[in-house]
């Protein structure tokens, strides 16, 4: 057995970090801060890399199967006498390859920054905070239990609210940052509640019993049914609720778009490929017990059709954004809805679980392209100080490199071979193909959509009429066109990684081959997509402009993200402030306050009004005392006489 | 001699030195030397109890003594500790210490200030240490009283009132309190032979239902007041508003806690068949509190006010959890005092600091306050970030342990109470991040602020240590949830037979 131990520190070096660069870093000149921040980066990616290396080639698997192991791992907090909560890490396919896409990402990101962030006043808070969240999130991934999965799942969210909030004197980035905090642990408040129930049910948190194949903890709370549906399944649904927020699947996708007020790097990282993968991680981690717990094929319905409809609805919505980090913000949310729907259809077992493998396999592409443009947009933004895609315009000549990078990671979100999310998003179609023919159709139709506004956004910033730029756009310095060079190079040949040979459902290899049938028509739609990207948009003219007035309404409805923002904030300032926190407000302090000053008052006013009468003078007591003698002895003469 | 007699003597040595201090500037020196004792002395003390358990001695009390003080009613001076109330001590030190480096610039009769705060100091740890019903009434009653001195003198605002109003609220509940515990002391020896006040050998008695029935709502109303149970909470917004910084930092850091020890080790110990009966009735109060001042704290505009309802929240959920009657429940309940004592204590001293420089509490007069006064800003945050339950603050490990814990009740009505409370989780992240927004972040409103200075090195130290204190139960919690857990098996044999 090879020893594992060692994999604590993946997480630890970025926890070091942050903890120095938070209390000493100041000391030290930002750049200086920025180096040490990356090179503890550099040093987890490659303790990554070897252990995914030692991992997938040279562990002994058991009938063909890659097993579950444990690196590390302690009791943190006994709560009762089976449930305690662990911190540790467990090894598997999905964790090793989310411990590969993470160091990855965050290493490039941290590399980039330095030369995107460079000069800004809070450098060294940049680089902690961006330390902190690498720490939560491979400690989210790395968890042997779903309660060690909860604690870095908050952590990864206040860092996110840290980052979005990173510009805090601006208040639309407070406000965001507020925003998705709140969202986020709404839902996260269905995730606690599915954990209680599950952990009741079970008597576990650790993810090796829960997600055992054939462990009886499975079988448990099948009988209790709640509105038609067991108490496992509702646990299921509830710890969903916790990863639609996290992965901002319709309804509660709100946050995403705002996070954008964060510095680029950050949305790279972790509003793009990381944090807002960790639902679609998640799901997967508990996927065996989403599969085989009984009556839980509802859990994965819902799945389903969530990732589904949120991709066609985001992909809507990204036609008609002109901000480029929204759009891009939205296209994130199209993709993750692909995945969800691959779990969601997936079955366990060879290639019953293709769509398992899909959507960890297009994670894992989509993590490397979607980084990749969002450093190219950061890039792009660098050299014209500006989101908005009407201040851009062919600026292909300027920024050489960015445009080549940029135009492999739309050409691979388009799903044109052999880029590498051609091969990922047509295993996704072909397990949908398999098991459900309508949610198959709308994923044909969103990939059309992609294309169409992937390029629509790449027409219009590379190619089109010159604006007018304050200065000469240039060219990004090296320590950001590194980054994005690396990151094409990833996107063009990651799509030949074998994922069904290494990434599987159960474990256990299964051959798996591109689907002519299906792979093709995408390919044409895709085609067609771009197509018509490049007709309207490769030349500026007015025809877009008619088309949305065509379309009248709808383009209106899709381009205020169809009023969502609004129902939110009619939900929270109408409803929840002005009709429940301000009449408690009011009833504390009037009425059980009040009653209480009402007795205080009762109790002065009496004995204000009372206190004549001890008022000590004998001729009052003598004039009171023979004034009741007289009326007493009327009383009593009355009675007598009558 | 037995070392929890320091606890007494430290203090009151304190006072003497403090009243014979010859010059004012030595006054705070002397106040912080003697706590800083006194939380080296609760160092000690944890490390003693924790060595005492490890040599294998399972007595539910340990370090115990008795001095017989008036034989003819039979109250003694017992003291003992078990785990519990050695985490209590260890609460209460930090917070004194804290709160002396946070009135370091009292100017007004200073003398007097520092000697009313270490009495109420005494009258807390003498709390923790008794085992007798009447010594621990005597100690309570000591700690309230210098609290009317403190608000109605040194505080701020409507002070009058508020000290008048939290006064007599509090001695409305001690007097529910005294009938309580003479009831229990006529009914403590049911064989006829001689009353006690002492805990452990009421608890040896069967005092009949009838009778734990009609004292329970006394004592645990009673206590109830004090740890702000719903709708008796109202002292604790105007009383918190209106008091000097230390003070109201001592008072819902620890004084506040007070109420919940006293629910769980007098009324729901020594009346605990009452307790089962009447659970439910408290259940919903306190599970309304947890909500209820969540809901409250969103709208208010002072930042006192909002850590008052904050508070009202927190405790709610101390006594929400003792009510569910089990082991993890009520670790959860102990651990969320010592966190929420040391959390809301370093929200009122940085509010006392900010207030200090800025002359006003409403948050819709300042903005941008992270710009100007970093070092505070960044401690709110962390005040706020452990409030909401972030891990790796003490806040979470609390509410956690309290969450599954309730959940583990064998009774559907208890669930469901639970999971409304976790609804709370919501609603506190949005009351504190508005705070934070509007307080904190976005520009600065007012130009006046920018000529303010950072914290100061006594500002410093007060916040550094709380801010430990929250983060060290918070990244290691097991060793304090073990020592609670294994004083809590005595009561929870009690509780449950």
């Amino acid at each position: 057995m090879i020893d594992f131990s060692y994999t604590i520190l993946i997480p630890l070096i970025p926890f070091f970090m942050f903890v120095f660069l938070g209390l000493a870093g100041w000391k030290f000149k930002p750049m200086v801060s920025g180096i040490l921040g990356t090179t503890g980066l550099f040093v987890a990616a490659l303790l990554s890399y070897y252990t995914a290396f030692e991992y997938f080639f040279h562990t002994e698997k058991i009938l063909g199967a890659y097993q579950k192991l444990t690196g590390f791992n302690t009791v943190w907090l006994q709560l009762t006498d089976k449930l305690h909560i662990d911190l540790g890490v467990l090894l598997d396919p999905i964790s090793v390859m989310m411990l590969v896409v993470i160091t990855t990402v965050s290493f490039m990101v941290h590399l980039y920054s330095l030369g995107y962030m460079k000069g800004d006043t809070g450098f060294v808070r940049f680089y902690s905070f961006l330390s902190l969240f690498s720490f939560s999130m491979l400690g989210l991934v790395v968890a042997t239990n779903i309660f060690q999965m909860y604690i870095f799942w908050e952590l990864v969210g206040v860092s996110s609210y840290l980052l979005i909030s990173y510009y805090y004197d601006k208040p639309t980035a407070v406000a965001a940052g507020k925003k998705a905090f709140i969202v986020t642990r709404f839902a996260d408040l269905g995730f606690l509640i599915g954990i209680l129930l599950l952990s009741w049910l079970t008597g576990t948190f650790d993810f090796k019993t829960l997600t055992g194949a054939h462990s009886p903890v499975i079988t448990q709370g099948a009988g209790v049914a709640f509105m038609g549906l067991s108490l496992m399944t509702w646990s299921l649904i509830l710890v969903f609720i916790g990863g639609a927020g996290k992965s901002a699947m319709f309804p509660l996708h709100i946050w995403l778009p705002d996070a954008m007020e964060g510095p680029t790097p950050v949305s790279a990282l972790i509003h793009a490929a990381t944090m807002v993968v960790a639902g679609v991680y998640m799901v997967a981690r508990l996927f065996p017990i989403y599969f085989m717990a009984p009556g839980a094929g509802a859990g994965l319905e819902v799945v389903a059709y969530v990732g589904a409809f949120t991709s066609l609805f985001a992909a809507v919505i990204a036609c008609t954004q002109f901000d480029i980090k929204r759009v891009l913000a939205y296209s994130t949310m199209s993709q993750i809805g692909y995945m969800m729907l691959a779990l969601g259809v997936s079955g366990y077992g060879g290639h019953e679980g293709l769509g398992f493998m899909a959507s960890m396999f297009h994670l894992f592409t989509h993590a490397m392209f979607k980084a990749l443009l969002f450093l190219g947009a950061g890039a792009i933004i660098h050299a014209v100080h500006s989101n908005v895609m009407q201040d851009m315009g062919g600026l292909r000549k300027y920024l050489p490199i960015t445009h080549i990078t940029f135009l492999i990671a739309c050409l691979t979100i388009a799903g044109v071979p052999p880029f590498s999310a051609f091969w990922s998003k047509d295993e996704i179609l072909a397990a949908a193909f398999h098991h459900n023919k309508l949610l198959f159709l709308v994923e044909y139709i969103v990939a059309g959509l992609t294309a169409f506004y992937m390029f629509r956004l790449y027409f219009n910033v590379f190619w089109g009429k010159e604006k007018q730029y304050h200065h000469t756009p240039h060219e990004a310095p090296f320590t950001m066109t590194i980054p994005l060079m690396i990151l094409a190079v990833a996107s063009i040949f990651t799509g030949f990684i074998p994922f069904s040979k290494l990434v599987t459902s159960d474990g256990v290899a299964f051959a798996s081959e591109t689907e002519m049938m299906i792979a093709i028509p995408s390919v044409v739609i895709g085609l067609l997509g771009i197509g018509i990207a490049w007709l309207l948009y490769k030349k500026e003219s007015s025809l877009p402009d008619r088309i949305a007035a065509g379309l009248g309404g709808f383009h209106k409805w899709a381009y205020n993200k169809f009023y969502f923002d609004e129902i939110y904030l009619f939900v929270t300032k109408k409803l929840i402030f002005a009709r429940i926190s301000r009449p408690i407000a009011w009833f504390d302090r009037h009425i059980v306050d009040g009653s209480m000053n009402g007795i205080a008052w009762v109790t002065t006013t009496t004995s204000e009004k009372i206190k004549g009468l001890q008022s000590g003078q004998l001729q009052q007591y003598g004039f009171v005392f023979i004034s009741g003698a007289i009326i007493l002895a009327l009383v009593f003469g009355y009675l007598l006489i009558f | 001699m037995n070392v929890l007699n320091l606890f007494i003597l430290i203090p009151v040595l304190t006072m003497i030195s403090i009243i014979l201090a010859k010059e004012i500037r030595y006054v705070r020196v002397i106040a912080a030397i003697g706590m800083g004792c006194q939380l080296v002395l609760a160092a000690v003390l944890i490390f003693t109890y924790l060595a005492i358990r490890r040599a294998g001695n399972t007595d539910e009390m340990v370090l115990t003594q008795t001095l017989n003080w008036f034989p003819s009613l039979n109250i003694t001076y017992a003291i003992g500790v078990d785990g519990i109330s050695v985490a209590m001590i260890g609460l209460t030190s930090i917070v004194i210490f804290a709160g002396i480096f946070a009135s370091w610039e009292v100017s007004d009769l200073t003398k007097e200030f520092f000697v009313s705060l270490i009495l109420l100091s005494t009258g807390v740890f003498g709390f923790f240490i008794s085992l007798d019903l009447f010594t621990m009434f005597l100690f309570y009653e000591v700690a309230v009283i210098p609290m009317y001195l403190l608000i109605g003198i040194w505080g701020s605002g409507p002070k009058e009132y508020s000290a008048m109003k939290l006064t007599i609220m509090l001695m409305g509940g001690s007097a529910l309190l005294l009938v309580g515990i003479l009831g229990i002391y006529f009914y403590s020896a049911s064989d006829g032979g001689p009353l006690t006040f002492n805990i452990l050998q009421i608890a040896k008695v069967h005092i009949p239902l009838v009778v734990q029935k009609f004292f329970f709502p006394f004592t645990f109303i009673g206590f109830g007041v004090l740890g702000a149970l719903f709708p008796l909470h109202t002292w604790s917004p105007d009383g918190h508003a209106s008091a000097p910084t230390a003070v109201s930092m001592l008072h819902a850091g620890v004084l506040m806690k007070l109420g919940g020890y006293g629910c769980f080790r007098i009324a729901m110990f020594l009346l605990p068949e009452a307790a089962h009966e009447m659970a439910w009735i408290f259940i919903i109060l306190t599970a309304t509190s947890v909500v209820y001042g969540a809901f409250g704290a969103i709208m208010q505009k002072d930042l006192k006010y909002i850590n008052a309802y904050s508070s009202v929240s927190h405790c709610g959920l101390v006594l929400f959890a003792l009510l569910m009657m089990n082991k993890t429940a009520m670790d959860g309940a102990i651990i969320q005092m010592i966190s929420h004592g040391i959390m809301t204590a370093l929200f009122f001293a940085l509010i006392g600091m900010i207030y200090g420089r800025t002359h006003t509490r409403y948050i819709d007069e300042m903005g941008g306050l992270m710009k100007i006064i970093p070092f505070l800003a960044v401690c709110y945050v962390i005040g706020g970030l452990a409030s909401l339950g972030l891990p790796g603050f003490s806040g979470f490990v609390a509410e956690m342990t309290i969450f599954v814990g309730a959940f583990q009740h064998a009774d559907t009505f208890h669930r469901i109470v639970t999971i409304v409370v976790c609804s709370s989780i919501v609603i506190t992240a949005v009351y504190i991040l508005r705070v934070i927004g509007i307080l904190l972040l976005g520009p600065i409103k007012n130009n006046n602020f920018l000529s303010f200075k950072d914290a100061t090195w006594f500002e410093k130290i007060s916040t550094v240590t709380l801010i430990a204190g929250i983060t060290g139960i918070g990244l290691a919690p097991l060793w304090l949830s073990n020592m609670i857990s294994g004083s809590l098996s005595h009561i929870i044999e009690r509780l449950t037979m």
